[in-house]
């Protein structure tokens, strides 16, 4: 028993970070149609900033956290306005090319200045073993869990309420439409981008708090494909609760099967899913009426 | 209020779509603007509301001048703000969006604004959109779409309000429905309209003044009385056929004529 909510709250916070990152992933793809294949260097560029600044500079956490998503942000817009804009009405496999390069881009300069040694992440999220029925498990993981669920909220209230946030729905399903009614579709995208960049920002944080920084935080970006393809390529729901259900998974075989296969099952049961679902579980549908 | 000078209008930096559009919209009124499929009626909403340049269409000549100041190379977020929103052609509603969600984007651009109150003008108009509130609009019928997307105009509060083929598809109660709110709109919102229709009959039963174009240019203008009284009108918007007159003669000008008009 004690294994099983062991796990089941290492899943819950890996499926939690991950929904994080896939979110953005699928904001990027609903709102302009790009498979941005560089969201995992999205999270390693804010794990690294953020180390930097705190472990290196020597800023003030609270302080270098805000700096770290203001950075996140900038990249955003400046990645949409440099490299993706001038790629509006290509063919998707170039826009796809274009992202693969930025990602191996992203990850030499963040190589060249911070070095392949992977490092200690500076300690201002306390990490002490905290005893949950019968399970012990870091209080790391639980903030990152309770912070990664808050980001959730409060995106989803973003995208229900606020004006900025229907907008962006609104482009997503007819960008001419939008137009129509004094949307600015660049500046969605651009928000689009920055939204993105800045939660994965986050997630890369809470990931190199609980396993460190190193390059191998791409990889955990790289795992954001398995949950939107499960979620739905362009639901918000889909992203977190496929996060949800790929944490799950791979907490459950890794504890009860075995190392190594955990990385594997994922991708069994997204076969299964798509054969029953091609849209992913909560993809929308083209809607037809009779 | 609205004014387009010879306007000319090119897509794709070949093809020649307008050819001199001249048009006047008057402040409060009704003008309706007809012409068959192809004319260049929904180029003509394009070229003032900004969204040409979306489809990559440009105005390469004439002017068009709204309250006065040229807007021509205005973009499309600018001329909304300016107080012109276009419906356009097939409702375009976000077949995602609930309806709320539909009209708080026909918001967009009036950011200190009380959303319920304007909401609730709306389903004043459309009691049918209150119903249906919280639905997702792609399943929506189709004159409820029609309705929404009218509604997401009224959210924006405009000035002039262009409507681009509102019966297209609909059943023939529901045209006169919704055209009979369009009045009310014009008169209660005292918004001008420049109604975009095929429908020749109804268009010249709400309109105070009516525009007929045909490839790319005006051909005829009037009050809806002198246009109704037109025989090439009669014959070709309004489907009435003149009795008594020389058949030989009649034919080979009712060839020529439908040349012209369906060209
Ligand atoms: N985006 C476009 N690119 C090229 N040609 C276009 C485009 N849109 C419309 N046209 C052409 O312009 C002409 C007028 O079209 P349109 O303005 O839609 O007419 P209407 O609304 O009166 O049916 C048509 O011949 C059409 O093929
Ligand atoms: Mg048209």
């Amino acid at each position: 028993m004690a294994l099983f909510i062991q796990l089941t709250l290492t899943g819950l916070t890996n499926g939690a970070i991950l929904a994080l990152a896939a979110l953005g992933f699928v904001l990027i793809y609903k709102s302009s149609d790009v498979i941005n294949f560089a969201q995992g260097e999205f999270l390693l560029i804010g794990a690294y900033v953020i180390f930097g600044l705190v472990a290196q500079v020597g800023i003030f956490w609270p302080v270098s956290l805000i700096l770290t998503v203001l950075i996140a942000v900038a990249l955003g817009v400046v990645v949409e306005r440099l490299v993706l804009r001038p790629m509006i009405g290509e063919p998707i496999i170039s826009v796809i090319m274009v992202t693969i390069g930025l990602s191996s881009l992203l990850k030499a300069i963040v190589s060249a200045i911070w070095g392949t040694i992977p490092q200690a992440f500076p300690a201002f999220i306390p990490s002490a073993p905290v005893k949950i029925l019968g399970a012990t498990v870091g209080e790391d993981r639980l903030w990152a869990l309770v912070i990664a669920v808050l980001m959730l909220g409060l995106f989803n209230i973003f995208f229900t309420r606020s004006r900025e946030g229907i907008a962006m729905r609104a482009v997503a399903d007819d960008q001419q439409a939008a137009l129509s009614m004094g949307i600015s579709v660049k500046k969605i995208f651009a928000w689009a981008w920055s939204i993105a960049a800045a939660t994965a920002a986050l997630g890369g944080l809470l990931v190199a708090n609980i396993v460190g920084v190193s390059g191998e935080l791409a990889g955990f970006g790289l795992r954001v494909f398995p949950v939107v393809i499960l979620g739905g390529l362009d639901s918000i729901p889909g992203a977190i609760i496929g996060g949800i259900i790929i944490g799950l998974l791979e907490a459950y075989t890794g504890g009860y099967i075995g190392q190594g296969l955990n990385q594997v099952l994922p991708f069994v049961v997204l076969i299964v899913i798509l054969m029953v679902r091609p849209y992913g579980l909560f993809g929308q549908e083209i809607i037809e009426r009779v | 209020m609205l004014t387009l000078n010879n306007v000319e209008v090119i897509y794709n930096d070949v093809i020649l779509v307008l050819k001199g559009m001249s048009l006047h919209v008057p402040e409060g009124k009704i003008v309706g603007l007809l012409g068959s499929n192809g004319a260049g009626k929904s180029t003509t909403l394009k070229a003032i509301s900004g969204l040409l340049k979306a489809e990559d269409g440009e105005v390469t000549d004439g002017n068009i001048q709204f309250l006065n100041a040229d807007i021509q190379h205005k973009d499309a977020s600018d001329i909304v703000r300016q107080g012109i929103f276009q419906v356009m052609e097939g409702r375009r509603v976000f077949e995602h969006l609930t309806t709320e969600e539909n009209l708080v984007a026909g918001s967009y651009t009036r950011s200190s604004v009380n959303l319920r109150d304007e909401i609730e003008i709306v389903y004043e108009y459309f009691p049918r959109l209150k119903e249906r509130r919280h639905q997702t609009a792609g399943y929506l019928s189709g004159g409820e779409q029609q309705m929404l997307a009218i509604g997401r105009a009224l959210m924006a509060k405009p000035k002039l309000m262009m409507l681009d083929e509102p019966s297209l598809g609909l059943a023939p109660l529901l045209v006169m429905e919704i055209f009979n709110i369009i009045k009310r709109i014009n008169e209660e919102q005292k918004t001008t309209i420049l109604l975009v229709e095929q429908n020749a009959n109804l268009t010249l039963s709400v309109a105070d003044y009516a525009y007929i174009m045909e490839s790319g240019r005006i051909v005829l203008e009037g009050a809806p009385l002198d246009l109704r009284e037109n025989a090439d009108v009669r014959e070709f918007y309004l489907g009435l056929t003149e009795v008594g007159q020389r058949k030989s003669y009649r034919d080979v000008k009712h060839y020529k004529r439908r040349k012209r008009w369906l060209s």
